[in-house]
């Protein structure tokens, strides 16, 4: 990828404060998403992706800290003040939820949410221009024109979250961020709405990021992928590759414990993902990790970068001068008491 | 009918028991912020005028009718002094006394009549919300009906038509409050039930082939429960201000029955014209206090359940050292 | 896959025609009555026999109605017609006292882990309940089969679990907890509605091989309702695959995934995301959503999706509005302006009505209508909807259009499946070769009738 991404995260850290200690939701996580790329954000519940979603937009639940950067047109998101986040937010950075009911205004006709959105982000427009941008946009999402100036009541599950993706395309945003947005819909209309975001790129050059649960969807619609875990990206690269030749025990596993057509065997993780409060020493994983060493009790892996544009985080791609003698003995795990299961 | 039911939960021993109770509790430990002074603050003021009410007869210096001691009468309206802290009023009884007894009979009546309007009105919000149906029909439009009415000009119409009945008093005053409150407890139980009455583990209840009085009771009953203590502390402070409001207009108890805070503003009302201010003033605060100490307890109470109005706590944040690896990820 | 080891003829549930309708709310004058307005076929005259030991699978989306049919045999919505027979003995119209008895022997296994425990309940009072309400066991029996109940469960040492609440509990394990709820009475049927959607990747394994190992274990029957082809595929002997109410295809497993028959059986199928790096997403999917219960479309409820549909299949207003929108989303503004214009209100449209006016717009004839929709037609040949269209007369000011009368599709037998579509039904295929020969002779005739305009 030689063009420059449009977004650079780097050692992002989003904590927040709850009675019982303090919640490391995302722990020192970096990437970049590149001009109209697809990444897929893949992890089970827990793992923090949500949080780096949105941590990425700078929309954090309250109480949260955060730290490190997101470089977004040379400037740090981080950093910034939420007036101009807000102004970002919207014609460059859009967002896109679970639930799309909740974010329609049940009494406002589509024409005019469009009307209302263009209109606070691109005061020039006249209101053909605004039509026709509107229907345009809704078009490509295949909502027919005739059906512009209905209420979002009228329009099904699956209508509306197409809606919802028109409303934030329809500001031509250079990023788009897509956080379980088909996860409440049946398997065609979210096939339909996949093959959608899958054509973003051609047909509007956004970038887009989407998390996401389901490593089925990740295959088949991003082009890279990465893995998280507790907090912290476990993995990252070329979709194809990742899932033809994973590099982390947890990615394998993941891909293994996912009960697809082809599935003949049941297979599962033992034990449960960590608690963000009080994660494991050293490599997050170890505790479930069949290929855990003795180093990985004792130390944090260091990120390490593979052919092809991968990373990974785990000691059993080295850096091997940074592994004792002993690291390398196979881990006593202990018998993950059956209490522990999920 | 034999009851099997309980015998699980009279099984569970006494520390067990209570271990529930500190679950429940445990929001209330939690509370921080506005929340956490709110309610001790409240709880607090409450207390205090329970405690004035409980030691009456220890506290108050005199009877609330006492017009003479030592065969001498008390000076008629003396401002505070020694002797009457909170001076006399025109009948040459001691103001601070009938504070003392008002604070028995408010709470007496008030509580008396929220006991009352909590047996009858929950009950039927949990049967009228889980059974529906015509019931339940009659049950919402009575009840609205009774809703419309202005709680005081309800209570003053029901305390008027006893009087003749069953004579004015302690009684027809906690009657008319007990009626005009139903309603409110009626609504919110139904209408909590009718959401619960829905929920997963509701129906699986009636899947495992639980009868309709064991669901009630044991599911949805206490995840019902946890409305009505904020919604009846709230309930007493306004039951407060009915009574004296009844009170001040003549309805309410009757003077030789005992003190009543809103009798007493009555009386005072020509008073101010004087410039005799001791006799208004102190009932009035007192009114005015414990309607602010429960309403402030009732709105932490509602605060600390509800976890949406919940503020998580503000608790400091570390980040920590910076990345040890940053270096790397270049 | 699961062996299935039953003798065909020990039927444990027999559904015969059962429906379930739902009443809609109307408006409020009809509510302040009492009275209903219209209703929901939530299950529309669905038959099949559950055989004892075998785990069936009720596969659908949204709006199928696989829910409905699951609480109907148990017993907690009432049927509005139909039967259902439970070991023999018929249970539709039991009332709830009756039904409490037959409740030991079938139980059901809810969606949402989080939300099917009672919250205020202890997880030895909610596991024990069961026992407790039929009074079967109490005081030391009662605590042993509790514990009992756990450990098969996975949920051991029962001591650390019995005092906990169903928040200290992760999903998975309230998931196991309300299983072994559903077990302690050792029924025979296990009603089990998506047990695992709710559940994340890593854990789901875990729960369907407890659910599998039961099943050996202590032979339960399963009926195994869920949107998920893939784990059902994994779980199931038989499939049943249902779209609004109907059962339109069932049988073995092998059949249904190797060889399906019914369009949305393979639109599913195809649709399913794969981990597979190869693979992208599917294109050729049939396009539009499961549409309003409340209107179900004429004949075969999946017509207005399907691309295989024909002249048979049941077609109407609202699919001449399907066409015309399809169209217009994919147009330029100018163009769908100018089109838009030609027609004018199209209410008629949204009426299932096989005869119906399409009006001109204003300062429009009949004749440019028409002009409009051979336009559409010619532009697209591959639609389906044209294939259902008898006769389209221009006339004063509008266009008549009559439609083919629609045939409602029979569940037939095709090898070891059941299916239901008109593809497959010889009489239904004879029919349309018929029609589409009346549709020919009409144009050698002259086609159309000659346009009737007044000046």
């Amino acid at each position: 990828m030689t063009d420059a991404p449009v977004v650079s995260v780097r050692d992002l850290r989003v904590y927040y404060g709850t009675l019982r200690g303090t919640v490391r939701a995302v722990d020192r996580v970096s990437l970049d998403i590149g001009a109209g790329e697809v990444l897929g954000l893949v992890g089970e519940s827990g793992c923090g992706k949500s949080t780096l979603g949105r941590g990425i937009l700078g929309l954090l639940p309250e109480g949260a800290v955060s730290d490190g950067e997101v470089l977004y047109d040379g400037r740090n998101l981080v950093t910034m003040s939420d007036r101009e986040l807000r102004r970002l937010r919207g014609p460059d950075l859009g967002l896109i939820f679970q639930e799309p009911m909740t974010r329609l205004n049940p009494l406002m006709r589509i024409e005019e949410h469009f009307a209302e959105t263009l209109k606070q982000h691109e005061s020039n427009l006249d209101n053909r221009e605004i039509r026709r941008r509107s229907l345009e946009t809704l078009g490509r999402m295949g909502i027919p024109p005739t059906r512009f100036r209905q209420y979002p009541h009228e329009f099904s599950g699956g209508m509306r979250q197409r809606i919802m993706i028109a409303l934030a395309l329809v500001l031509r945003p250079k990023l788009l961020i897509a956080d379980e947005p088909t996860t409440s819909l049946d398997v065609i209309v979210e096939a339909q709405i996949l093959s959608i975001l899958a054509d973003l790129r051609d047909n509007f050059g956004t970038a887009l990021l989407l998390i996401t649960h389901n490593l089925g969807i990740v295959a088949e619609a991003c082009d890279r992928v990465a893995v998280m875990y507790a907090g912290q990206i476990v993995e990252e690269g070329a979709a194809r590759q990742v899932f033809s030749e994973p590099a982390h025990p947890y990615t394998r596993e993941l891909l293994r414990s996912t009960i697809s057509l082809d599935t003949t065997e049941l297979h599962s993780i033992p034990g449960a993902p960590p608690s963000l409060i009080d994660p494991p020493s050293g490599c997050r994983f170890h505790p479930r990790c069949p290929e855990a060493m003795q180093v990985c009790a004792v130390r944090e892996p260091i990120e390490q970068g593979l052919d092809g544009g991968r990373r990974v985080l785990c000691w059993l791609h080295g850096p091997d001068t940074e592994v004792p003698e002993a690291g390398w003995a196979q881990l006593e795990r202990q018998e993950i008491a059956v209490a522990e299961e999920a | 009918m034999a009851v099997p039911a309980q015998a699980d939960s009279a099984r569970v021993p006494s520390h067990r028991r209570l271990g529930r109770l500190r679950r429940t509790l445990a929001p209330i430990s939690d509370a921080r912020g506005m929340t956490r002074t709110m309610l001790w603050l409240g709880a607090g003021i409450t207390l205090a005028f329970v405690l004035i009410a409980l030691f009456a007869p220890v506290i108050a210096p005199y009877e609330f009718d006492t017009f003479r001691a030592n065969g001498q009468r008390f000076p008629q309206l003396e401002a505070p002094s020694s002797d009457h802290l909170m001076g006399t009023n025109v009948q040459s009884t001691d103001v601070l006394s009938r504070i003392i007894w008002g604070t028995q009979t408010e709470l007496k009546v008030v509580l008396v009549s929220l006991f009352f309007s909590i047996l009858i009105g929950v009950p039927l919000g949990l049967f009228s919300g889980y059974f529906g149906g015509k019931l339940d029909r009659v049950l919402v439009l009575l009840m609205d009906a009774l809703l419309v009415f202005p709680f005081l000009l309800l209570a003053i119409v029901i305390a008027f038509l006893l009087a003749d009945k069953v004579g004015q008093g302690i009684l027809t005053a906690a009657i008319a409050i007990t009626v005009v409150y139903i309603p409110l407890y009626f609504r919110v139980v139904r209408n909590h039930t009718i959401s619960i009455r829905e929920e997963p583990f509701v129906e699986a209840a009636r899947a495992l082939g639980a009868r309709p009085l064991t669901v009630i009771r044991k599911y949805v009953f206490f995840n019902v429960v946890q409305n009505v203590p904020p919604l009846a502390t709230l309930n007493a402070a306004d039951a407060i201000l009915t009574l004296a409001a009844l009170g001040f207009l003549g309805y309410g108890i009757q003077p030789t029955d005992g003190a009543e805070w809103g009798y007493d503003v009555n009386r005072a009302v020509s008073d101010a014209a004087s410039g005799i201010w001791w006799t208004g003033l102190f009932p009035g605060l007192a009114i005015v206090l414990l309607v602010v100490g429960l309403t402030l307890l009732g709105e932490g109470l509602s605060e600390t359940i509800n976890p949406v109005l919940r503020k998580r706590a503000k608790v400091d944040v570390d980040l920590g050292p910076a990345s040890e690896h940053k270096a790397d990820v270049e | 896959m699961a062996v299935l080891d039953t003798v065909k003829d020990d039927v444990l549930v027999s559904v015969r025609g059962l429906k379930t309708y739902y009443s809609v709310r109307g408006s409020f004058g009809q509510r302040l009555v009492g009275r209903e307005a219209g209703h929901v076929k939530a299950v529309d005259d669905v038959s099949f026999d559950l055989y004892r030991g075998e785990v069936l699978g009720l596969v659908g989306e949204s709006g199928s109605g696989k829910t409905t049919l699951g609480r109907t045999l148990l017993g907690l919505v009432p049927a509005t017609e139909g039967s259902v027979t439970f070991e023999g003995e018929e249970i539709t119209h039991k009332s709830e006292r009756d039904l409490r008895a037959i409740r030991r022997r079938m139980q059901i296994v809810f969606q949402d882990p989080h939300a099917s425990l009672n919250p205020a309940m202890t997880i030895e009072q909610s596991v024990g309940h069961p026992l407790t309400i039929h009074r079967i066991a109490r005081g030391r029996e009662y605590r042993q089969r509790v514990a009992e109940a756990l450990e098969t469960v996975g949920l051991a040492p029962p001591d650390q679990f019995l005092e906990k609440y169903p928040s200290d509990l992760s999903g998975g394990q309230k998931q196991r907890a309300v299983i072994a709820r559903a077990i302690i009475l050792n029924p025979l049927l296990l009603v089990a509605d998506e047990p695992v959607s709710m559940l994340d990747m890593s854990v789901r394994a875990k729960i369907l091989e407890l659910m599998l190992n039961l099943k050996h274990e202590f032979g339960f029957t399963y009926l195994y309702i869920t949107h998920d082809l893939a784990t059902a595929k994994f779980f199931c002997d038989r499939i049943a695959i249902l779209y609004l109410g109907r059962i339109v295809e069932i049988g073995p497993s092998a059949a249904i995934y190797e060889d399906p028959k019914h369009p949305y059986t393979k639109a599913l199928l195809r649709a399913i995301p794969e981990p597979d790096p190869l693979r992208s997403v599917p294109r050729d999917l049939p396009r539009g959503e499961i549409p309003d219960a409340a209107h179900p479309p004429l004949g075969c409820s999946f017509h207005p999706r399907c691309p295989a549909a024909f002249e048979v299949c049941g077609w109407e207003g609202r699919d001449l509005r399907d066409v015309l929108e399809l169209r217009w989303t994919h147009m330029a503004e100018e163009e769908y302006e100018a089109e838009r214009s030609t027609i004018g209100d199209m209410g008629s449209l949204d009426t299932p009505s096989t005869s119906f006016r399409v009006a001109a717009g204003d300062g429009r004839g009949g004749s440019d209508v028409l002009a409009l929709l051979e336009t559409v037609r010619n532009e697209a040949r591959d639609e389906p909807f044209w294939k259902g269209v008898r006769n389209l007369t221009a006339a004063d000011g509008h266009v008549e259009v009559e439609l083919f009368d629609p045939l409602v599709p029979r569940l037939l037998p095709l090898g070891s499946a059941q299916v239901e579509c008109h593809l497959y039904d010889h009489e239904a295929l004879s029919e349309a070769l018929r029609r589409r020969a009346e549709g020919r002779a009409e144009m050698a005739t002259g086609g159309q009738s000659p346009p009737v305009e007044s000046s």
